[in-house]
């Protein structure tokens, strides 16, 4: 295999192991804010209980999050150097105000979340857990910025340099809220939400299963049936944004996303279906002229298809199709699992049926696939371009490094995530079924 | 000495990186040290004592190597990928410092401890030992073509400079963990600390001194500056003064003062390094090859806007360092919130 399959097959597999916990970082953020808020408030020893429980899973996820977050940081330098020279005037800053203005945040309060009980009063431990929230939430604005850059390049010139071509800010503003920006930070974020949201209902329902900790359980699953109904309801919205702006901006994504070939013509729809690249035909159940109809209120209008761009232009079809229409049967799904939660959570009478309460452990696996599914239907989509148009994967690769050094690394980064992922349910596991702690019930702050 | 703005991008990437090598790399010399000591208690103390502030200081690094590609993006991409394996190997042993830290306490089993007891530290002993192995070599120089791409291997890396750039950075951070070690604690714990504090320290003078005749002898671009600039001798005898200090700071119980001047040493150490190194950032075997502030920064534009950026954002992040520092003053105090 050559250099260039090799790293994308790296970097593929560990930002997908790595994006298992910043989504969950910024979820739970959410879901501590509203618990502790609601703790000052009501002041039941319950939400203490609740938010303590929850923090040291935050801990858990966190920490996973840092230590495999610096491998993509680096890996831009390692496996993606020519890309970095190339893209350093505009990607390097985006990656350098993380760092400055999300990170430190994060990192600094959370030590208050986490040791700072008895360091701090109430009021400043919850100001740590807003400040650790709004941390999560800024690195996420910062590295979608810099992605979406790769998708919809702006506010930039390309100009020579001693060591060769690159691209160069013109206008720092256009480059930050270029063309996709903002859509898919609000897709993205929304995504994370549901994460976070439905791992604490998952927990919950077991609890209520097993009829455990039942006030905990119950407080708990109101929390995230609430965030969870408002992320997925926001998820179909900001979805079909971010389809009408692929559909302006990325042409040939949009019609891998629905494997539709000719090069001008009405559009369906597939529910789902299953793509037969060679013959450009896709076998499966559509509704007829929907695309065009969602992205122009016309059933006739024509849409670009994968013909109307050179064979070497086009993204690989079949894994955009499967991944997109993957994403969006969750998150149908999830809607109509937060309604269900929502109504019952709402109705503080009956708990959830049984059926529904099993329904609702498994669900925490749907936000994750789901989230994993919509990364890959962008990226892979955007193939063959590592930047949209201006240059290609191939052309971004290291040159110093072999394909020997890349199967080491491969193979070592493998095993390790591996283990660590076994480790991370191993952990989490046996803190859920330890349960919340009675103690957290009495725990007192400093000057409570 | 013109100050333009690719200069102020060299003094801020080497603030970062200075700030990582003071902070963290008390975390790491911990971590270095976690086996001399045997009992669980000690070691919960040992990981506490630096619980609450390592993954920020490991912030610095994440920050400082963004501020490297966004500045000098040729340096980032030419020493990253030219360093393949190293930083792989760099990059793993963070991953098992951070995981050993959370993992450790979280199940009582002793096989499970001494497992995450021996990860943290070969983790923190791997970790500084290449940074100083990748540092050496930046400024011994290495083999580039005229694009800035690495033309050597990997075992080209692990020349005697490099080794020893690396041992002296292992020594820096052991005695500049011991020196944080003995503010963190008390009572018997310390007292068996405050021994190792001479120890740590004639390890790394001799470690130094002997890092200092090698750079004299063989690396004679690193003195121009000093022969052009005779009163920068200052910083190498200043810096010499501060590791004098300690353990006189340290017999007279003054352990913040002694720590401070620890990380003046270290804080010093980098800055002689960075006017060795001036204006270039990576040396070339051929010089005419080497990544300088020029033919490697960002454009100017990019530079200012940086520079903004960093004017809003280092307040910030100053004024939150300092008082989480501050919040957690003191003794570690295990408690059940403790790792």
């Amino acid at each position: 295999m050559d250099v260039t399959l090799l790293s994308r097959i790296q970097f593929a597999a560990t930002i997908a192991f790595h994006y298992l916990y910043p989504p969950l970082s910024i979820g739970l953020g959410i879901v501590l804010v509203v618990m502790e808020g609601l703790y000052l408030k009501t002041r039941l020893p319950v939400y203490q209980q609740m938010t303590r429980f929850w923090i040291r899973v935050f801990g858990l996820t966190f920490a996973l999050g840092v230590a495999t977050g610096i491998v993509m940081e680096f890996e831009f330098g390692t496996n993606w150097s020519a890309y970095s020279r190339f893209v350093g005037d505009v990607f390097g800053s985006a990656l350098a105000a993380e760092g400055i203005f999300a990170f430190f945040l994060e990192s600094g309060f959370l030590a208050l979340l986490l040791f700072g009980w008895d360091k701090v009063g109430p009021r400043m431990h919850f100001f740590s857990t807003v400040m650790v929230c709004l941390g999560a939430h800024f690195s996420a604005i910062w590295i979608i910025v810099a992605n979406s850059w790769m998708q919809t390049p702006a506010g930039f010139r390309l100009a020579e340099h001693g060591l060769g071509t690159r691209a160069e800010v013109t206008d720092f503003w256009a480059m930050v809220f270029n063309p996709s920006t903002v859509d898919r930070l609000a897709h993205t974020v929304l995504g994370a939400w549901q994460a976070g949201a439905f791992l604490v209902i998952s927990v919950s329902a077991y609890y209520l299963l097993k009829g455990k900790a039942e006030d905990f359980a119950r407080r708990s699953l109101g929390v995230g049936a609430a965030l969870a109904l408002v992320a997925s309801i926001g998820s179909l919205a900001t979805g079909h944004a971010s389809a009408e702006g692929v559909s302006r901006n990325q042409p040939a994504k949009l019609a891998a996303m629905e494997a539709h070939f000719p090069a001008s013509a009405p559009a369906d729809l597939y529910v789902f279906g299953w793509v037969d690249e060679a013959r450009e035909r896709v076998y499966g159940v559509a509704v007829p002229g929907m695309l065009s109809w969602m992205l122009h209120g016309d059933t006739k209008a024509p849409i670009t298809g994968l013909l109307a761009f050179a064979p070497e232009d086009r993204p690989p079809v079949q894994l955009v199709f499967q991944s997109y229409h993957l994403m969006v049967a969750i998150g149908m799904g999830l809607i109509g699992l937060s309604i269900a939660a929502a109504f019952y959570a709402a109705r503080r009478g009956a708990p959830p049926p049984g059926w529904l309460l099993k329904l609702l452990v498994v669900a925490v696996l749907g936000p994750q696939i789901a989230n994993q599914a919509g990364w890959m239907t962008a990226e892979v989509g955007r193939q063959p371009w590592i930047v949209q148009g201006l240059m290609r994967t191939s052309e971004g690769v290291s040159r110093s490094v072999s394909a020997g050094e890349v199967v080491f690394s491969l193979v070592l980064f493998t095993l390790i995530y591996t283990l660590l992922f076994a480790l991370f349910l191993f952990l989490l596991n046996a803190k859920i079924t330890h349960g919340p702690l009675a103690e957290d019930l009495a725990a007192s702050h400093k000057r409570a | 000495m013109d100050i333009d703005l690719n200069t102020i991008w060299f003094l801020l990437v080497g603030i970062l990186l200075a700030g990582y090598a003071v902070l963290d790399g008390f975390d790491l010399g911990v971590g270095i040290l976690h086996l001399f000591v045997e009992s669980d208690e000690e070691r919960r103390i040992f990981i506490n004592a630096i619980g609450p502030v390592w993954d920020g200081n490991e912030v610095w690094l994440v920050t400082g190597g963004g501020a490297l590609f966004a500045a000098f993006p040729a340096v980032y991409a030419g020493v990253f990928s030219g360093f393949y394996l190293a930083m792989i190997l760099l990059l793993v042993a963070l991953i098992f410092r951070a995981v050993a830290i959370e993992f450790r306490s979280k199940q009582p089993m002793a096989w499970w401890r001494r497992t995450w007891d021996v990860s943290f530290s070969a983790a923190s002993f791997l970790g500084s030992f290449l940074m100083g192995v990748a540092f050496g070599n930046v400024i011994r120089g290495i083999p580039l073509d005229g694009r800035g791409e690495y033309l050597g291997g990997f075992l080209a890396l692990l020349n005697p400079y490099a080794l020893l750039t690396g041992l002296t950075t292992v020594a820096l951070f052991a005695m500049h963990g011991s020196i944080y070690l003995v503010l963190k604690t008390d009572g018997a714990v310390q007292a068996k600390i405050r021994g190792w504090v001479n120890d740590t320290i004639i390890v790394f003078v001799v470690c130094y001194a002997t890092t200092t005749m090698a750079t004299l002898l063989y690396l004679p671009h690193m003195g121009e500056h000093f022969k052009a600039h005779p009163w920068a001798f200052a910083l190498p005898v200043a810096t010499m003064l501060a590791i004098a200090n300690v353990p006189r700071e340290i017999f007279h119980r003054r352990e913040w003062r002694a720590f401070l001047s620890s990380c003046a040493a270290v804080f010093g150490l980098m800055g002689l390094a960075g006017f060795g190194m001036f204006p270039n950032l990576v040396r070339g075997t051929d010089p005419s090859t080497s990544l300088s502030i020029y033919n490697a920064a960002s454009s100017d534009g990019t530079l200012m806007t940086m520079l903004i950026i960093a004017a809003i954002g280092i307040p910030l992040v100053l004024s939150y360092t300092i008082s989480i520092y501050w919040i957690f003053r003191g003794k570690v105090k295990l408690d059940s919130m403790s790792y």
